[in-house]
C-alpha cells in the first residue's frame, strides 16, 4: 500500500469509527446518570472515537507529508480538519462532563460535515503563492479549533432543545426545532444525490456568453436550472429549461444553485418520508429518549463550550489571522467577507457572554443563541467562501 | 454622602446591598439586586455599591447610567455585527472591481437591492460615520461599565471577612446544614479544600476557603486590551503612525518610495515569475484540470537606495545603497522602519527591446537596430551612410476617430513609424505593430525584418510604514490575558459557619457551578458533614 492509499483510506476508517462510536454512545442512553459513564457501552463508544481521531489524525500528517503543506489549503481540506476538531472538542468536553448524549449528536454531525466536504474536489493540490506561509497552518488550525469547541455548544443546544422544548402544541419553537433537524436531512440528501451522480460519471455541459467570451459550464447533477443565458451542449441530456436568475453570474453560480435546488428538495424527500413513518414531528419522537439527561448540566455544557473557545477562536481567527494578513497583503485587517464574518462570529458570542452573565440567558435562551451561533459560523465556512467571494472574487 | 453602618461594624457606601465585610443584607436597598424576591441572594458584584444603581438624578448620572448597562452595551455590538454582516452582501466599493462608478454599478449589477444597499451607504460601510460611531459608543460603553464595576467589586472583596452573616450564608446558592460535626470533620474538609488550592483564612471559627479570585478581574482587563486596540486605531490615522503608498517598478528600472518624502530609492533588478511543474509528482492529479499553470512564486529583486544629500529639483540625487533583497508574497523586506510588500505584478506586459534587422533588395544585411521604448534615442547609425529614424511612436496603440493614438504612456502594444535611408534611397517608410513589420510604399529597396523582441514585467509594490502595531499587538495580548483568566478559571469560595452546634456550609462560584460542586463532593468524602444542596429556583 502506498503512502497515498494509506492516508486516504485513514479517513475512511475515521468515517467507519465514528459511526460504531455513534452507535455505542445510543446505547447508553436512557440509562441512569451513574451507569451511563460506567457502562461498557460508553467505554467502548469513547475508546472508539479516541481511536478514530487518531485516525483521523493519521490522515492529516501523512496527507501533510505527501503533500508538503499542512492539507488546510481548500475545502476538502479545510472541512474535513473542522470535523477532526470537532471530535476533539467533543472528546473534551466528554472528559469535562461525561455526558454521553453529546456524543450521540456530535458524532452524527461531524459525519455529515466530513462527508459534505468530500464532495468537494479531494485531489492534493499545490499551494498559491498567497498561501505560503506558516501563519497558514497557525492560523487556520487554531480558528478551526475555536469554531469547533464553539459549536459543542450547538450540539449541548440541539439536545437542550430537543429534551425541552414543549411539544404537545405547535410553536414557534417547535417549527424552528424542526428546521434544523430538517438541515440533517437536506445535508444527507446532498451526500447521496452527489456522490451517486458522480459514481455513474453523470455530466452534462453548457455554454455561456459572458463579455463576448464563450465558458463551459460542467453539471454534475441533471439540471434543474441552467446557468443564466446558457446553451446545452451535450446531445438529449435532461433539463428543465428554467435558467438561474440573472444575478447569479460568477464561476459555477448556476451549477451551485442547481445542486442547492437537488439539496433541499432531497432533504424534502427525505424529511417527509421520515415525517410519515413517526407520524409526528423529529424532535417529538426523540424527546423521550432524552427523559433522563440532566438539563442543568447540559445547559452548563452550553456555557462552557463557549467559555473555552471563545478564547480560541479569537487568538486562531482574528489574532493569527491578523498577522498573516500583516504579513501577506502589508494591512492586518481589510473589511473582507472573510474577515468580517469572523468578526461578526466574535462579536456574537461576546454578545452571548455578556447576555449569560449580565441579563441571565439560561436554558432555553442560552440554546437557542448557541444554535444562531453554529449558523454564523457555518455560513462562514460555507456560504461565504462558496458564495459571496465566488460571486463576486473580490480582491485579496 | 450617606454612608451606612452595618451591624458587624463596617462602614458601606451609600447604595450597598450586601455588606462588604459580612454580607449581611442591608434594609432598604434589596429591592436594587432583586433580592426581595428571592431566596438565593444576587451575588453578581458582591450587592457592592455601583455608581449606576444608587445615583439616578442629574444628566451626568442618566449618561453614565446609559452606557454602563450591559442591556445598552449588548445592543450596541448587535447593531454593529448585524450591519458588519449585511455590509457583505455586496462587494465593498473599494473591491467592486468595475469602471462603472458606484452610483450605476450597484444598481445594474444586482438591481433594486444593489441600489438600497448603495442609497444606504453599505457601500462604504466600514469607515461610514455611523458605524465609526458605533464603534466609538461601544468604547465608551466598555469603559464607563467597567469603571462602574470594578471600583466597588474591588473594594468588597478586600473588604470581606471570613465570619460572614448568618442570613448571607443560609441565602447562598449552594448551602446545607449539618446536625453534629465533629472537629475532625472541618479539619478533612479544610484539609481537602486546601489540597485543592483554595486559601483558607479563620476568623473565630469560621472559615472562608478561596480560590481563583483574580478571575474576578479577566472581563476588565480583557476591556482594557479592547480599549487600547481601538486608541491603536485612532492613532493608526495619523501620518506619524502609519503611512501607505503603492508603487509599479519595471524591471531594471529605479522609482523613487512613495511616502518616504524622495528619501529612498527602489530599484527592481529581477522579477521572477515561477509556476508548478505539470508533471509533479504530488500535485499531477490536481493540475490536470487547470487550464492555467499555478503559480509557485512572485518575487521582485529589490535594491534600495538612500539618497546621500538632499538636492535640488530637478538635478539627480547621489544614492547610496541601505538594503537589497528579495520581496516575495509572504515575505515583505524591511529597510529603516518601512516595509515593501509584493502586491501586484504585470506579467511580462511590457517591451523593454524591439530590434530590427535590415537587408537589401539582394538578401544582403546591412545592418541592425534596437529600439528600447524607455529609452530617449530615436534615431540609429546603421553603417555605411544607412540610417533608421522613429517618426512616430505610440506605446499602446489603437485607431480612433482622429486617427491612430496611444491609450497609455506604458509600452504595452508599440506601434512604430520609422523611415530608413541610405546614401542612394529616399527615405522608406514601414510600420510595426504587434511582431509583425509592413512596408508603407511599394517597390521597397529594403528587406526589414523583426529580430527579437524582449517583454519585462511591471512588479506592484506596497510600501508600507506602521507604528502602530506594537500598541494592537499588546492590546491582542492583554485582551487574551484578561479572557482567559476570567474565562479558564473561576472564583469559587466556601464558607463554614458555626451556629448553635451546626455547621453551615455554603458556596459560591461566579461561573461553572458543576466546577464547585465537584470541588465540595471531594472534600467531603470521609466526614459526616452533609453535601450543599443547589437552593437555585428551577428556571
Ligand atoms: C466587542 C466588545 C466586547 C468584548 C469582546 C467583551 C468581552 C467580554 C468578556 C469575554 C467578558 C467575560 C464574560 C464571562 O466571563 O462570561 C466580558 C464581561 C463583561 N463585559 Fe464585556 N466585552 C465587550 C464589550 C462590552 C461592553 C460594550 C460592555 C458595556 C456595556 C461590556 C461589559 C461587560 C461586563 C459588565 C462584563 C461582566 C463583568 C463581570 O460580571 O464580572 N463589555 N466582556
Amino acid at each position: 500500500m502506498d503512502l497515498n492509499t494509506v492516508s486516504s483510506n485513514a479517513l475512511y476508517a475515521a468515517f467507519i469509527l465514528y459511526l460504531v462510536a455513534t452507535l455505542f454512545f445510543g446505547a447508553t442512553i436512557g440509562k441512569n446518570k451513574e451507569d451511563k459513564t460506567k457502562s461498557k457501552a460508553s467505554k467502548i463508544a469513547i475508546t472508539l472515537t479516541i481511536i478514530g481521531f487518531i485516525s483521523q489524525l493519521t490522515f492529516f500528517f501523512t496527507r501533510w507529508y505527501l503533500a508538503g503543506h499542512a492539507p488546510v489549503s481548500n475545502m476538502f481540506e479545510f472541512i474535513a480538519f473542522f470535523g477532526m476538531m470537532l471530535v476533539l472538542g467533543f472528546i473534551i468536553i466528554y472528559f469535562i462532563y461525561r455526558e454521553t448524549i453529546i456524543g450521540l449528536f456530535a458524532l452524527p454531525i461531524t459525519i455529515l460535515i466530513i462527508g459534505y466536504g468530500s464532495m468537494f474536489p479531494t485531489e492534493i493540490s499545490p499551494l498559491i503563492p498567497s498561501l505560503q506561509s506558516h501563519w497558514l497552518y497557525i492560523h487556520v488550525t487554531t480558528a478551526a479549533l475555536g469554531e469547533a469547541i464553539l459549536a459543542m455548544s450547538f450540539v449541548a443546544g440541539l439536545v437542550y432543545l430537543i429534551a425541552k422544548v414543549n411539544q404537545t402544541v405547535r410553536s414557534k419553537q417547535t417549527f424552528w426545532l424542526e428546521v434544523i433537524l430538517f438541515f440533517v436531512f437536506a445535508t444527507s440528501a446532498f451526500i447521496l444525490i452527489t456522490s451517486s451522480f458522480e459514481g455513474a460519471g453523470y455530466q452534462v455541459e453548457f455554454t455561456q456568453e459572458v463579455d463576448g467570451q464563450t465558458n463551459t459550464i460542467d453539471y454534475h447533477l441533471p439540471a434543474l436550472v441552467e446557468p443564466d443565458g446558457a446553451e446545452l451542449r451535450t446531445e438529449g441530456a435532461f433539463t428543465t429549461g428554467i435558467e438561474a436568475p440573472s444575478w447569479m453570474h460568477g464561476e459555477n453560480a448556476g451549477s451551485k444553485f442547481n445542486t442547492l435546488i437537488w439539496s433541499i428538495l432531497g432533504g424534502l424527500v427525505l424529511y417527509g418520508l421520515t415525517r410519515l413513518i413517526l407520524r409526528k414531528r423529529v424532535a417529538a419522537a426523540i424527546q423521550p429518549k432524552l427523559s433522563r439527561i440532566n438539563t442543568d448540566k447540559v445547559d452548563e455544557i452550553i456555557y462552557r463550550s463557549v467559555a473555552i473557545g471563545f478564547p480560541v477562536f479569537t487568538l486562531g481567527a482574528l489574532i493569527f489571522a491578523s498577522i498573516w494578513a500583516q504579513e501577506a497583503w502589508g494591512r492586518f485587517w481589510g473589511w473582507d467577507p472573510k474577515e468580517v464574518w469572523a468578526l461578526v462570529t466574535w462579536l456574537f458570542y461576546a454578545v452571548f457572554l455578556h447576555l449569560r452573565l449580565g441579563a441571565g440567558w439560561h436554558g432555553e435562551k442560552s440554546a437557542w443563541l448557541a444554535v444562531v451561533g453554529f449558523t454564523i459560523i457555518m455560513t462562514n465556512l460555507i456560504f461565504v467562501n462558496l458564495v459571496i467571494a465566488g460571486m463576486h472574487s473580490y480582491a485579496g | 454622602m450617606k454612608n451606612v453602618k452595618c451591624e458587624c461594624g463596617h462602614i458601606n457606601h451609600e447604595g450597598t446591598v450586601l455588606c462588604e465585610a459580612c454580607g449581611k443584607p442591608i434594609e432598604g436597598n434589596q429591592h436594587i439586586d432583586g433580592n426581595d424576591d428571592n431566596k438565593v441572594l444576587n451575588m453578581r458584584y458582591e450587592g457592592s455599591a455601583r455608581r449606576s444603581r444608587t445615583y439616578k438624578r442629574t444628566i451626568i448620572d442618566k449618561t453614565w447610567n446609559f452606557f454602563s448597562s450591559v442591556k445598552v452595551g449588548v445592543w450596541l455590538i448587535a447593531l454593529a455585527l448585524i450591519a458588519a454582516a449585511i455590509g457583505t452582501i455586496y462587494p465593498q466599493e473599494e473591491f467592486k472591481n468595475s469602471v462603472l462608478p458606484s452610483s450605476q454599478f450597484y444598481e445594474e449589477q444586482y438591481g433594486l437591492t444593489g441600489k438600497i444597499f448603495y442609497q444606504l451607504g453599505f457601500h462604504n460601510l466600514y469607515s461610514s460615520w455611523w458605524f465609526v460611531t458605533l464603534i466609538a459608543l461601544i468604547g465608551i460603553s466598555l469603559v464607563i461599565c467597567s469603571i462602574d464595576r470594578v471600583v466597588p467589586l474591588y473594594r468588597a472583596l478586600k473588604n470581606q471577612k471570613a465570619k460572614r452573616h448568618e442570613i448571607f450564608v443560609r441565602r447562598q446558592r449552594f448551602f446545607s446544614e449539618t446536625e453534629q460535626t465533629s472537629d475532625e470533620d472541618r479539619q478533612t474538609f479544610m484539609n481537602n479544600l486546601r489540597k485543592r488550592r483554595y486559601k483558607i483564612t479563620e476568623d473565630d471559627g469560621h472559615i472562608l476557603a478561596e480560590k481563583n479570585r483574580f478571575s474576578r478581574w479577566g472581563p476588565y482587563v480583557n476591556h482594557i486590551g479592547l480599549i487600547i486596540i481601538l486608541i491603536a486605531s485612532i492613532l493608526r490615522m495619523f501620518d506619524f503612525m502609519h503611512t501607505e503608498g503603492y508603487v509599479w517598478v519595471r524591471e531594471g528600472e529605479t522609482k523613487v518610495v512613495p511616502t518616504t518624502d524622495q528619501e529612498y530609492y527602489i530599484k527592481n533588478e529581477k522579477f521572477i515569475y515561477e509556476t508548478y511543474d505539470r508533471n509533479d509528482e504530488r500535485f499531477q492529479e490536481a493540475l490536470k484540470n487547470e487550464e492555467f499553470n499555478v503559480p509557485s512564486n512572485f518575487q521582485t529583486n529589490v535594491v534600495i537606495y538612500k539618497v546621500k544629500e538632499k538636492v535640488t529639483l530637478g538635478q539627480e540625487p547621489e544614492l547610496e545603497e541601505v538594503a537589497r533583497g528579495e520581496i516575495r508574497l509572504n515575505q515583505p523586506l524591511t529597510f529603516d522602519g518601512y516595509s515593501a510588500y509584493q502586491s501586484g505584478t504585470q506579467l511580462r506586459s511590457e517591451y523593454n527591446l524591439i530590434s530590427f534587422n535590415v537587408e537589401n533588395g539582394e538578401g544582403q544585411q546591412i545592418g541592425m537596430f534596437e529600439f528600447r521604448p524607455n529609452d530617449d534615442q530615436r534615431t540609429y547609425e546603421l553603417g555605411n551612410d544607412y540610417k533608421a529614424e522613429i517618426q512616430e511612436y505610440y506605446p499602446q496603440f489603437e485607431i480612433t476617430e482622429n486617427g491612430p493614438s496611444s491609450f497609455s504612456k506604458f509600452p504595452r502594444n508599440p506601434g512604430i513609424i520609422f523611415e530608413i535611408t541610405g546614401p542612394n534611397v529616399e527615405g522608406e517608410r514601414y510600420f510595426y505593430l504587434n511582431e509583425d513589420v509592413v512596408p508603407l510604399s511599394d517597390d521597397n529597396e529594403f528587406q526589414v525584418s523583426l529580430e527579437d523582441t524582449q517583454l519585462i514585467t511591471a512588479s506592484g509594490l506596497i510600501i508600507k510604514k506602521d507604528y502602530s502595531l506594537p500598541f494592537f499587538l499588546i492590546g491582542a495580548t492583554i485582551f487574551m490575558i484578561g479572557v482567559a483568566q476570567g474565562l479558564y478559571w473561576h472564583h469559587r469560595r466556601v464558607w463554614l459557619h458555626p451556629k448553635d452546634g451546626k455547621l453551615l456550609v455554603a458556596g459560591h462560584t461566579n461561573k461553572n457551578w458543576f466546577g464547585l460542586q465537584k470541588d465540595i463532593e471531594a472534600s467531603l468524602k470521609d466526614t459526616n458533614i452533609e453535601m450543599v444542596k443547589d437552593q437555585q429556583e428551577k428556571f
